[in-house]
C-alpha cells in the first residue's frame, strides 16, 4: 500500500469548555476524493480549519508526503502544495475572471524580486485559458468576478484552487448555495479534474465537506463521518449506506 | 491603457507641459505644489488605494523627506544625497510602521498611524537642536542639475515635472506587474490571498514603504520649494487632507491623484473669492461628493457605463419578451 498523501493523528481541538474536535484520525491517499460528512457542529469545519493553519490545534499531528506540516500558516502550506476553498464566495470582484486565476497561482512563479518585472499574466495566461474552458466560464473570462452569478463565481472560486496545480485540494461546501443543475456540474468537473491528476505528473487528491450527499456519494471514493467531534465512520459510499449506526445518527432513513 | 485614459493622460500631460509659463510665479508656485502633491498621495493610493491599508500618517513621511534633506544642507550635504538618504530612511520607518497593519485594520490602523504622526510632529517641534523647533529651518536652497541652476520658478517647476512623470511611470509599471494583483489581493481578501500563497505581510509592509518613499521624495521637493520648513505642513491635518485627496480622487485609480491633488490644492486658491467662507464650500463640497460618489471622481466613467450596461439589458430583456409575445401570438393564429 502506498504511502498516505495526507495523514491526520489525534487532532483535538476545544473552545473554552467545548470540545469541537476530540481525536480525529485519518489518511487520504494520493489520488484519492475524500469525503467529510456530519451533522452541523459536528467539528468538520474546524477539522478542515486546523489542517489548512487558519487555527492552530491543541494536539496532534498533520502529515503532508510524510512531513510534518502541524501549526503551519495557510501560507507555507499553499507553497507546500496545498490547495483550498472556502465554505462562503472568495473571489476578487474587482479583478476580471482571467486575473483572479492569475493571482491564484502568480507567488508561485519567480521571487518576489522576480515578479516586480515579471509580465502582468505571469507566463500563467496559458494555464489560465486551459482552466477556464474546462470550468466553461470563457464568456465571462474578461468580466470583473464581482459582477456574475452566484453560480459562476462559485467556479471561479474553485478553478483558483487548481490554479497552482497542488497536491491536495480541500473543498469546504463546494455546492453550498449552488443550483442543483450546477451541482452535478461540480461533480464532473472534480472528476475531471481528478483524473487529470492521474494523468498529469501531479496528483490531483481532495478532501472534500459537503452537505449534499447525492454529490458526496457519487463522487468520492471513501468518506468520513464526523459526529460531536468524533470519527464515527470511514469507508467507501456503499459502506457508508449500510452502517446503521451512521443511519440513525445522521443520514437517517 | 483605454482610449479615454490615454486622452486623459494626453490632456494633464500637455496642461502640465504648457501652462505654466503662461502663468504668473505664484501660479507656478501653485503648479509645482500640485505635482509635489501628486507624487505624495501616488505613494498613499499605492498604500491605501491598492493594497487597503487605512493609513493616516503620511505626512510625517512628506515631513521626514523634507527635514533629512533639509538637516543634511545644514551640515553642506548636497541634496542629491539628502534625497536617497531621505528615501531610505522613509523606505525603513514605513517598513516598521508597516508592522501594525499586520495585528489590526480599518479604523485601528488608521489610528496607531495617526498617534505615529503626531510623535514624529512632537520630535519636529520639541527637538529644537535638530530640526530648529517651531522656529523651523531657514535657507533651504534649491539644488542644481549637471551645473544647472533650478533657482528660477519654471526650472525647478519642470525639475519636479520630470520626477513626477519618472515616479508615475514607475509606479504604473508596479502595477502592472504581478505586485499589482498581489496589492489588490491583498485589499480585498487578505485571508484568500494568503490561502494562495501571496505573502500579506511581506505585501502589507511594502506597501507602507513604497508609499512612504513617495512621500518622502515629495517631501524633499517641498522642502526646496518653499526653502523654509516647520512642523506645521505636517500634522495629523495634513495627514487627513492628503487622505482626502486620495478618497476624493478615487482610491485604486491611477489618475485618482492628480485629480485629488487638483481638489486639495489649486480648489482653494479658486475659492478664495468665498473668503471666510472657504473652508465651508469646501467641507460642503466633500460631503456631497462622498455623498454621491463614494468611491470618487474617477468612479464617474465606471458609473455611467454601469448604468448604460443596466439599459442595455433591460432593453434586451424587453424585446426579447416582445419577441417571444409576437411568437405566441403566431401560434395562436395559426
Amino acid at each position: 500500500m502506498a504511502a498516505p498523501l495526507l495523514k491526520v493523528t489525534d487532532l483535538k481541538k476545544s473552545y473554552g469548555a467545548i470540545q469541537a474536535v476530540g481525536g480525529v484520525s485519518f489518511e487520504v491517499m494520493p489520488g484519492e476524493i475524500f469525503g467529510v460528512i456530519g451533522p452541523n457542529g459536528s467539528g468538520k469545519t474546524t477539522m478542515f480549519n486546523s489542517v489548512l493553519g487558519q487555527i492552530t490545534p491543541d494536539a496532534g499531528r498533520i502529515e503532508l508526503n510524510g512531513r510534518n506540516i502541524t501549526g503551519l500558516s495557510p501560507l507555507q502550506l499553499n507553497q507546500r502544495g496545498v490547495g483550498r476553498t472556502f465554505q462562503t464566495l472568495q473571489v476578487f470582484g474587482k479583478m476580471t475572471v482571467r486575473d483572479n486565476l492569475i493571482v491564484a497561482a502568480q507567488e508561485h512563479q519567480g521571487t518576489m524580486f522576480s515578479r516586480m518585472f515579471a509580465p502582468g499574466d505571469s507566463g500563467l495566461g496559458q494555464k489560465a485559458d486551459e482552466l477556464i474552458d474546462l470550468f466553461r466560464i470563457r464568456h465571462v473570462a474578461d468580466k470583473k468576478a464581482g459582477e456574475l452569478s452566484y453560480g459562476q463565481q462559485k467556479l471561479v472560486d474553485i478553478a483558483m484552487a487548481f490554479m497552482s496545480e497542488p497536491d491536495l485540494v480541500l473543498l469546504d461546501e463546494p455546492c453550498a448555495g449552488v443550483n442543483p443543475s450546477l451541482v452535478g456540474g461540480i461533480s464532473t468537473l472534480l472528476k475531471q479534474l481528478n483524473q487529470k491528476g492521474k494523468t498529469g505528473g501531479k496528483v490531483s487528491s481532495f478532501v472534500v465537506i459537503e452537505h449534499n450527499m447525492d454529490f458526496v456519494m457519487d463522487l468520492c471514493h471513501r468518506i468520513l463521518v464526523m459526529v460531536e467531534g468524533q470519527v464515527m465512520a470511514i469507508g467507501t459510499p456503499a459502506e457508508i449506506r449500510a452502517n446503521k449506526q451512521v443511519l440513525d445518527a445522521y443520514l437517517g432513513s | 491603457m483605454k482610449t479615454a485614459h490615454k486622452l486623459g493622460a494626453l490632456a494633464i500631460l500637455v496642461l502640465l507641459l504648457a501652462a505654466p509659463p503662461l502663468l504668473k510665479s505664484y501660479g507656478v508656485y501653485l503648479f509645482t505644489t500640485w505635482l509635489i502633491f501628486i507624487i505624495a498621495t501616488m505613494g498613499l493610493n499605492l498604500t491605501v488605494g491598492y493594497a487597503g491599508q487605512k493609513s493616516l500618517g503620511h505626512a510625517a513621511f512628506f515631513g521626514l523627506g523634507a527635514y533629512t534633506v533639509a538637516i543634511l544642507l545644514q551640515h553642506g550635504v548636497s541634496f542629491w544625497i539628502g534625497l536617497p538618504t531621505a528615501m531610505a530612511l522613509c523606505f525603513v520607518i514605513g517598513i516598521l510602521l508597516g508592522f501594525p497593519a499586520l495585528r489590526v485594520q480599518a479604523i485601528y490602523l488608521a489610528f496607531a498611524t495617526l498617534g505615529f504622526n503626531t510623535a514624529v510632529w512632537l520630535v519636529m517641534r520639541n527637538e529644537e537642536w535638530l530640526t530648529g523647533g517651531t522656529f523651523g529651518i531657514n535657507g533651504i536652497t534649491r539644488p542644481s542639475l549637471f551645473g544647472t541652476s533650478l533657482d528660477g520658478a519654471l526650472p525647478y517647476y519642470y525639475f519636479v515635472l520630470v520626477i513626477a512623470l519618472v515616479l508615475a511611470g514607475l509606479l504604473w509599471g508596479l502595477l502592472r506587474s504581478p505586485w499589482g494583483k498581489a496589492f489588490t489581493a491583498l485589499r480585498d481578501n487578505p485571508i484568500r490571498a494568503e490561502s494562495l500563497g501571496i505573502n500579506i505581510q511581506r505585501y502589507t509592509l511594502l506597501a507602507f514603504a513604497i508609499g512612504a518613499v513617495y512621500a518622502g521624495i515629495a517631501g524633499a521637493l517641498f522642502g526646496s520649494l518653499v526653502q523654509f520648513i516647520e512642523p506645521a505642513p505636517f500634522t495629523v491635518g495634513a495627514s487627513i487632507m492628503m487622505y482626502l485627496m486620495v478618497v476624493v480622487g478615487g482610491p485604486g485609480y491611477f489618475f485618482g491623484p492628480v485629480l485629488g491633488s487638483a481638489v486639495g490644492v489649486l480648489l482653494p486658491e479658486w475659492l478664495r473669492f468665498a473668503q471666510a467662507w472657504y473652508l465651508f464650500v469646501f467641507g460642503a463640497l466633500v460631503v456631497l461628493l462622498m455623498l454621491w460618489l463614494p468611491d470618487g471622481l474617477l468612479s464617474i466613467p465606471d458609473r455611467l457605463k454601469a448604468r448604460r450596461q443596466a439599459r442595455e439589458a433591460s432593453a434586451a430583456r424587453a424585446a426579447s419578451a416582445a419577441a417571444a409575445e409576437q411568437a405566441a401570438q403566431k401560434g395562436e393564429g395559426q
